[in-house]
């Protein structure tokens, strides 16, 4: 990044000169850490509220996907009855409801579905919370991956994730944190993630991700009421379906969120209503974590300066008390020359 | 074992008065080590029902409050406890103020246990234990995680604790040569006593920035590491203070030979807790979250019992009078002492907002684990200082005589 007068200008008359005094003060590699940047070859999906049906599909396929045994939340042993995200469970259909309800996607008097799962964060929490890398983004595509075998289950990712997602197992001895990984056993035999799959309506979508962003965009210029086509499973597999264009609340979740996701939200009702956290900041909070740590510790260069002073001052203080004769916390019993 | 020849000087020191630290004997049984060894046993059982059937049958916590009292105080506040030593260190061998050197030993001590316990307790916490070591191991360990800083540098401070504590070992198992050793590189272990727990303190607090918004903005800071420091060091300071008064009280010796080092601490415990006290709301002011100082509901009541009890030791320490007093200085220590505690599971617990629906109160038998770990704390410092010297031997009834 070049300097020119102009912005230089600029940003003296703006006053930032105070800012440019701390960056200054600051050691060396105190550089903030930018938000990591969305891979090349990344994946996603496109949660369309509008479109979900509420069947649960999703749920049953990412079960049987990743062999996740049935939940009973209401005692009635009927239905697989999952509440939550839970050490059982990936992903889950939750609803919004207000007044009569009679409205679909609409905030008053209206229900919205909402499907909770790992957002796959551009630059995740998780992965920069878990000590032992057992949280990882994959740089290809970048799914959030989940090693068990790598785990300490600290639940430093539990707590961290802005989202609520990492579940950890407290009914087993041998727990695991659970957490979608976009299918990543079934990627690697070519296919899509099971929620997508099988999702009647094409709410769930799977694609790359400039192809989603290409979609969302396609969407959201659609005139409410037109009739519009809307691609099943995956956004080129040519199975379309037919139907009248929504009204979309003028946001796209996870588009910027905390950094930005790779699970995308378009919804006809505002997100905080589908209890997604709204205001999150542009800039993700593992870039600040790791900020703070690094001009802390990078290069382990202020705790060297720090420890050379601190073992200098302790060795003087040796050297003043070899002659004091009660001085014996670390004691000197061979007397030396100095108890002459 | 070959008796070495003792030099003449040893043998004259030897036949002097003790003037340094003494252990102070007396029965290892009581009624109160009675109380303490039942209090380990029901941990015990507890902690073999977490290993049979996982963390929630014995704990309430969840993946809304996925740290409970396990990690909140057995971990972030007992090591800030355990500052003792660290401060005494600080001011002993770093300010060189070598007026305070008697109270070292007796401080160590109760870092060694308290930092030993709280890495032992980790384990007790972590759901896939058995790869507690990962946490250090080149391919695993992750340096952008601030876990894995408070990992690494507690667990180098608990063995640099054993190296610095280990010269009481060795004047009781006459191993005086590798004492002697020992006592020349020691300003190496010093330094780095000094420089872990500034590390881990902070990094206590570093570990609450990555949660983002779920921390509320009275505590969620970019200075939490200086703010989580800060307190430690008075709370090391503070149970100095603690610890010489239950010393004296507990084994029947007499204070007023440290009183005078106590009231100095009183003094650097005020100047410390107002530097913390301007920096904390400046940053609030700063930030623009003085604002609901008022408006956050129970948050803002814990916010403020937190100031109202930092206030009290900087008010009562202020006056040179109350600094002579035992009971004033007592006070001020508890005081302080209660502010960061209650600063540690605020900002870990109560200003920690996951989303709705999510609770956390400890269970029975968790704080039961937590009070058995405390249990086998003081009982090891109660064996330690009977059997070892540590505590300062001019004071103690028997040398009085």
């Amino acid at each position: 990044m070049s300097i020119t007068r102009r912005n230089f200008l600029r940003a003296a008359a703006s006053g930032t000169a105070a800012a440019a005094a701390c960056a200054a003060l600051t050691p060396g590699p105190a550089e903030a850490r930018e938000n990591h940047k969305v891979p090349d070859k990344a994946i996603g999906l496109l949660y369309d509220s509008t479109l979900c049906i509420g069947c649960k599909a999703c749920m049953s396929g990412c079960k049987e996907a990743n062999n996740l045994p049935l939940e009973d939340t209401i005692g009635e042993k009927l239905w697989d009855t999952p509440l939550e995200l839970s050490g059982k469970t990936y992903t889950v259909i939750k609803i919004y409801q207000h007044g009569t309800m009679a409205n679909k996607d609409k905030a008053e008097n209206g229900f919205a579905h909402l499907k909770r799962q790992c957002l796959h964060c551009v630059d995740p929490s998780c992965v920069s919370a878990c000590p032992v890398s057992a949280m990882q983004k994959r740089a290809e595509d970048g799914v959030v991956t989940y090693n068990k075998d790598a785990c300490i289950g600290c639940r430093y990712c539990v707590a961290a994730c802005p989202f609520g997602v990492p579940q950890f197992q407290y009914d087993t001895p041998k727990p695991e944190i659970a957490k979608c990984q976009l299918c990543k056993h079934r990627l690697a035999e070519g296919k899509i993630p099971a929620c997508a799959q099988q999702c009647p309506t094409g709410a769930t979508l799977f694609g790359s991700y400039p192809a989603l962003s290409e979609e969302i965009e396609r969407r959201r210029a659609l005139k409410p009421g037109e009739p519009a086509l809307f691609p099943r499973r995956t956004v080129d597999s040519g199975d379309t379906h037919e139907r009248a264009a929504p009204e979309y609340v003028d946001y796209v979740y996870g588009q910027k969120d905390a950094g930005g996701t790779q699970v995308r939200y378009l919804s006809g009702v505002p997100f905080d209503k589908l209890a997604l956290p709204m205001g999150l900041p542009d800039r993700s909070y593992a870039a600040d974590s790791e900020t703070l740590q690094h001009t802390l510790y990078g290069g382990l260069i202020l705790p060297g300066v720090a420890l050379a002073g601190l073992v200098a001052a302790a060795w003087k203080g040796s050297k003043d008390h070899h002659d004091d004769d009660d001085f014996d916390m670390f004691d000197h019993p061979e007397g030396g020359k100095h108890h002459g | 074992m070959v008796n070495h020849p003792i030099p003449s000087e040893v043998a004259n020191r030897l036949r002097k008065p003790k003037a340094g630290h003494a252990a102070i004997g007396g029965s290892l049984i009581s009624p109160f080590t009675l109380v303490l060894g039942a209090l380990v046993v029901v941990a015990m059982y507890f902690l073999g029902q977490r290993f049979m059937y996982g963390l929630g049958a014995v704990t309430n916590i969840n993946n809304g409050y996925p740290w409970g009292v396990w990690v909140v105080w057995d971990v972030v506040i007992a090591t800030g406890f355990a500052c003792g030593g660290y401060a005494m260190a600080l001011v002993t061998y770093i300010l060189n103020r070598g007026e305070y050197h008697h109270l070292v030993r007796p401080a160590l001590t109760a870092s060694l246990f308290g930092y030993s316990l709280g890495g032992a307790s980790v384990l007790i916490d972590l759901g896939r234990y058995w790869n507690f070591w990962h946490i250090l191991w080149p391919g695993y360990a992750q340096p952008g995680s601030v876990m894995f800083e408070v990992a690494a540098c507690i667990s180098l401070y608990i063995l640099v604790l054993w190296i610095e504590f280990s010269p009481a070992f060795l004047e009781h198992f006459g191993f005086k040569q590798l004492k002697a050793k020992l006592s020349k590189v020691m300003f190496v272990f010093i330094g780095l006593g000094v420089l872990l727990p500034t590390m881990h303190q902070s990094s206590l607090g570093s570990l609450l920035v990555v949660y983002g918004y779920q921390i509320h903005p009275l505590w969620q800071t970019p200075l939490l590491p200086l703010l989580f420091l800060l307190t430690a060091v008075c709370m090391g300071f503070a149970v100095v203070i603690l610890e010489a008064t239950l010393a004296a009280v507990g084994f029947k010796r007499d204070i007023n030979a440290e009183l005078p080092m106590l009231s100095k601490i009183g003094k650097i415990i005020m100047g410390t807790v107002a530097a913390y006290l301007v920096i904390r709301l400046g940053d609030l002011v700063v930030r623009g979250a003085i604002f609901q100082v008022f408006t956050s509901g129970v948050k803002s009541v814990m916010f403020l019992i937190e100031m109202a009890v930092f206030v009290y030791p900087v008010v009562v320490l202020s006056s040179p009078a109350n600094r002579r007093k035992l009971s004033k200085l007592l006070a001020a220590a508890l005081s302080m002492l209660t502010g960061a505690v209650l600063y540690r599971i605020d900002a870990f617990l109560v200003a920690y907002d996951t989303g709705p629906g999510w609770h956390y109160f400890p269970s029975a038998p968790e704080m039961l684990v937590t009070i058995g770990v405390i249990a086998i704390e003081v009982l090891a410092y109660i064996v330690f200082v009977r059997k070892f010297p540590i505590l300062p031997g001019h004071s103690s009834t028997a040398a009085a005589e």
